[in-house]
């Protein structure tokens, strides 16, 4: 009931603001009570050893096609709505004086939260699919009204670049519900799992190419990354927040909870394919991040870099590899969101994210410029932050892979190369954080002020998470791991 | 209670001549009066359908039976036309007052009473489409919905631009009809038969030749492309469709199409045996869905836009025909006829104030904040956005198409649906993000706003649950 109920809230009210309450209390409101809800659902998971889903609620929408709305809990989806709350509150938090529609702004934002949390708790692919959707409109939206820059274009981009991607998807997805006999069709991800060994290898190897250009648009996968800068620049930064930290995580969490169970021949056959797309993300975004003049763009950029590790630990083919892309989702989506809500508090106060105008702000803006460090930290991977832990998990589960002393694979030099990527990204966030928080101020930047008390909490609780995780992962490790030991227990 | 099945028809054909008798002779009447009796008979007839006798199997195929069927499909199609037709006159009395400006005579009334009348004649001709089984009784029944329309499209007779398009729809439908006639002729010469349980089967047997039995079906082919809008016999669409009175566009673009593909559905099956047909089929399929999307992209006119949208949507349900997927089509059907009429009853509320191009939608948010939520509603589900009835039609397409290996349909259909997002969004964003281009609120009358509020509400619905649509053709 529970569950139901954090996926169904945000949407009520979101149409309560709609219909003229008032806005930001509503949805601040709203939003710590489902961040409550969701902790609840976290103390009362018992999270047993066979990964087998918690907490299910299932009615029957169509007989036809056995479509249910069913949603349910494993730990993997456990702790997607966990960031998807934390990130939504801390929005929802960031979310500062709207000028025009406030109401339509907040009921967006929850718009988007509850597409997330329903993909994520759902059981059913129609589901999981059309909650995802439900995000595209108030995306487009977002953009469109409240963005900034060349918002235009960019609200045009997103919103093409992820229909397209969906309906590959979407044709992924019935590829999939059609390709084992007419007797055991299922959208239920629980009869899909147990059904998955009637596809024949062929047919694996097509639809897990589908769902891999699929999910890979949403989650930009080089080379179809071009929409992500380009929309969070423009974003609002809450919207940035919300789409770079939550929603497009959708694609990654869908690899993980169909391609790599579903589809292991499939994914066997084009992981050679993956690991080369990722490693552009790694080697060629990064490249183009460091040469980014300005700290939106920057940021972007560098949230479709990281990507790239996330797809390494799909692609790592190892229990520990796997574990460690599901961990780097909740510490990228974290730390994303304070640089972008951050970069958004900047931009309000200076009006420009142009670094070259920008300089000295750390003694006008010493609470952002402590923050904004921290995130840099654990969004470069040091060691303390969350994000640490999950890249190396990635990179040593990659590099296991095959591990031979005598001759390299594929894993091995992508391990290597992502070990640089490190180091790249390390050169252009500190570059960032040096050109807008130390050096000499402008003198059009005299008047600028620190954060509002207020944003302490929200700021507070990112960072605080962040380094939880990073000394203790393995709260994350064991909820996860039950799930994807089924996956490798599988294949042997 | 029992009724029969033909009895539907009569009704509507009844109700039809009583409001174009009694409009004669009543000048002082509010002549609103009439479309308001004339959507209360059609919503009996529609209460009434659902209390028909089951078709009696032992009469079937034979006499007045040979002609007309009374199955789940059948009798589906004259609710769907029902519906249309009522929907359509909710439309109708919004757009009343444009209609009068353009119409010459002596009373300010003239014209108004045959302008709510012959919707009513349009639906009875859909209703015996429908149950048309023989190919002389789909051309009688075609030839009744077609000449309603060449007075429906025509009907401001002082605008330039409704002549125009009832011009070329009556030279275009002539022509089409004169195919279709051909093409009967030359299946009749072939078989022997008109009938087309007997067609198929006497098609079926060894003597015959296919070639002239190709021949035929091309022709009769080429008379429904007309109908449904499919390429390369579209391009009467969009000038018809911008000239007409804009209640009649949606009449258009829904009930004639709908009618269409019906008669489509029961024609192709005894031909699409034939690989040729198929080959062919796809072939149209793929053109209709290139031509109506990419067309649609550079639009500025809502109206004209919509006609190109039509287009495409006969592009998504040609693949349901070419994959025989029945079902698949009429779920398309009717998600088609409520968003598209829901789009075409907002722009006649904006229209009356603004105008119809795209600009004119301006700032509709902040206008009339519920007109704006319903455009998006229709938007989003021609787009195909999950949990409105255009996905879930959607759906059922690529679905079916998946099923029959149609990688280039499902290919070109993946595309086109992109740039489909591309022009519906078009609207949301000037509803949304553009400064209102004049002030104050729409005004929509009561029965249209109820109207506009079911049909959001079925949108949706059916977007969940399709059960009561796709249960309904089960016998």
């Amino acid at each position: 009931m529970i569950l139901l109920f954090v996926v169904l809230f945000p949407i009520a009210a979101a149409l309560a603001i709609l219909l003229g309450a008032p806005a930001r209390r509503t949805a601040l409101w709203s939003a710590g009570i489902t961040l409550g809800a969701t902790l609840l659902l976290c103390l009362g998971f018992e999270g047993n050893a066979h990964g087998a889903y918690e907490m299910v609620t299932s009615f029957s929408v169509n007989d036809d096609w056995n479509i249910n709305f069913a949603l349910g809990i494993d730990g993997l989806s456990l702790m997607m709505l966990l960031l998807t709350a934390l990130v939504t509150f801390a929005a929802v938090w960031f979310t500062g004086e709207i000028a025009q529609h406030r109401n339509a702004f907040y009921a967006c934002l929850l718009f988007i939260a509850a597409g997330a949390m329903g993909a994520f708790a759902s059981l059913d692919l129609f589901f999981f699919y059309a909650f995802h959707e439900l995000a595209l409109i108030p995306t487009f939206l977002l953009i469109g009204i409240w963005g900034s820059g060349n918002r235009v274009v960019a609200a045009w981009k997103i919103t093409i670049y992820l229909a397209t991607g969906s309906f590959i998807l979407l044709l992924g997805l019935i590829m999939l519900y059609r390709a084992v006999p007419e007797t055991a069709r299922s959208f239920d991800f629980r009869v899909l799992q147990k059904s998955a060994i009637l596809i024949p290898a062929k047919a694996q190897g097509n639809i897990f190419l589908l769902l891999l250009f699929g999910f890979g648009i949403l989650v930009s996968l080089f080379p179809f990354h071009t929409w992500a800068p380009e929309a969070y620049a423009s974003a609002p930064a809450p919207a940035a927040m919300l789409h770079a930290g939550v929603l497009k995580k959708f694609g990654l969490y869908g690899l993980l909870r169909l391609a790599l169970p579903l589809l292991p021949a499939g994914a066997q056959e084009y992981n050679t394919l993956l690991i080369y797309l990722l490693l552009g993300n790694i080697i060629y975004v990064g490249l183009v991040t460091i040469a980014q003049k300005r700290l939106d763009w920057m940021l972007g950029y560098s949230s479709v870099m990281h990507m790239g590790y996330i797809f390494l630990g799909i692609a790592s083919g190892t229990l520990v590899g796997t574990t460690g892309a599901a961990v780097l989702i909740f510490a990228h989506g974290i730390s994303i969101a304070l640089l972008f809500a951050l970069a958004g508090e900047v931009r309000q106060r200076t009006g420009t994210l142009v670094l070259e105008d920008l300089g000295g702000l750390g003694k006008l803006m010493p609470l952002a410029g402590f923050a904004f460090g921290l995130a840099a930290f654990a969004s470069i991977g040091l060691p303390g932050f969350s994000n640490f832990s999950g890249e190396v998990m990635v990179l040593f589960g990659t590099f296991r892979n095959g591990a031979n002393p005598e001759r390299f694979t594929i894993y091995q030099v992508a391990t290597l190369l992502g070990l640089w990527g490190v180091v790249m990204s390390a050169v252009y966030m500190l570059r960032a954080y040096r050109a807008v928080f130390m050096g000499s101020q402008g003198e059009s930047l005299s008047a600028v002020t620190d954060l509002r008390q207020g944003l302490r909490v929200p700021i507070g609780l990112l960072v605080a998470i962040t380094i939880w995780f990073g000394f203790f992962p393995q709260t994350f490790v064991k909820l996860v791991t039950p799930t994807f030991k089924t996956y490798f227990a599988a294949k042997q | 209670m029992t009724i029969v099945a033909p009895s539907l028809e009569i009704a509507v054909l009844v109700l039809g001549v009583l409001v174009l008798l009694f409009e004669t002779f009543a000048d002082q009447i509010d002549k609103r009066t009439f479309a308001y009796t004339a959507m209360l008979g059609l919503a009996t007839v529609f209460v009434a359908s659902f209390f028909l006798a089951p078709q009696a199997t032992e009469v079937a195929g034979a006499g007045f039976w040979s002609f007309y069927t009374a199955d789940p499909l059948a009798i589906f199609f004259k609710r769907f036309s029902l519906v249309t037709t009522i929907l359509v006159l909710a439309m109708m009395i919004d757009y009343a007052p444009v209609v009068r400006d353009s119409i010459p005579g002596a009373s300010p009334q003239a014209g108004l009473g045959e302008f709510f009348a012959l919707p009513v004649f349009t639906c009875a001709g859909l209703m015996w489409m429908a149950s048309a089984i023989d190919f002389v009784m789909i051309f009688v029944s075609l030839e009744l919905v077609t000449m309603s329309f060449y007075v429906l499209v025509a009907f401001m007779r002082r605008n330039a631009f409704s002549l125009e398009a009832g011009v070329k729809y009556l030279i275009l439908s002539a022509l089409s009809t004169g195919f279709l006639v051909y093409g009967i002729t030359w299946i009749f010469g072939v078989t022997g038969e008109t009938n087309l349980a007997r067609v198929s089967a006497a098609l079926a047997s060894p003597g015959v030749e296919s070639a002239p039995a190709l021949f035929a079906m091309l022709l009769v082919l080429i008379a429904l492309g007309f109908k449904i809008a499919a390429v390369p016999f579209q391009i009467w669409v969009p000038d018809v469709y911008q000239g007409a009175p804009t209640p009649v566009t949606a009449f258009l673009s829904v009930g004639s199409k709908a009618a269409g593909f019906v008669v489509l559905i029961r024609v192709l099956q005894p031909f699409l045996v034939m690989p040729q047909m198929e080959r062919l089929l796809i072939l149209v399929a793929a053109g209709t869905l290139i031509y109506g999307n990419l067309a649609a992209l550079p639009q500025t006119n809502l109206k004209r836009l919509l006609a190109y949208s039509s287009i495409a949507h006969a592009g998504y349900l040609l693949i349901g025909v070419v994959c025989l997927a029945g079902e698949a089509v009429v779920y398309y059907l009717v998600a088609y006829l409520l968003m598209t009429v829901l789009s075409f009853a907002v722009l006649v509320a904006v229209s009356k104030q603004t105008g119809d191009n795209i600009e004119d939608f301006n700032g509709l948010a902040q206008r009339s904040p519920f007109l704006a939520f319903a455009m998006l509603m229709a938007m989003a589900s021609l787009a195909g956005i999950p949990f409105t009835a255009g996905f879930l039609g959607k759906f059922y397409i690529f679905n079916a198409a998946v099923a029959h290996h149609q990688i280039t349909l499902i290919v070109i259909g993946i595309v086109t649906v992109a740039c489909g997002f591309y022009y519906y969004f078009k609207v949301v964003r000037a509803m949304y993000w553009e400064a209102p281009s004049a002030d104050g609120a729409v005004p929509v009358s009561g029965v249209s706003r109820l109207a506009m509020v079911a049909m959001i509400g079925a949108i949706v619905f059916f977007g969940i649950f399709p059960g009561p649509i796709v249960n309904a053709l089960r016998p």
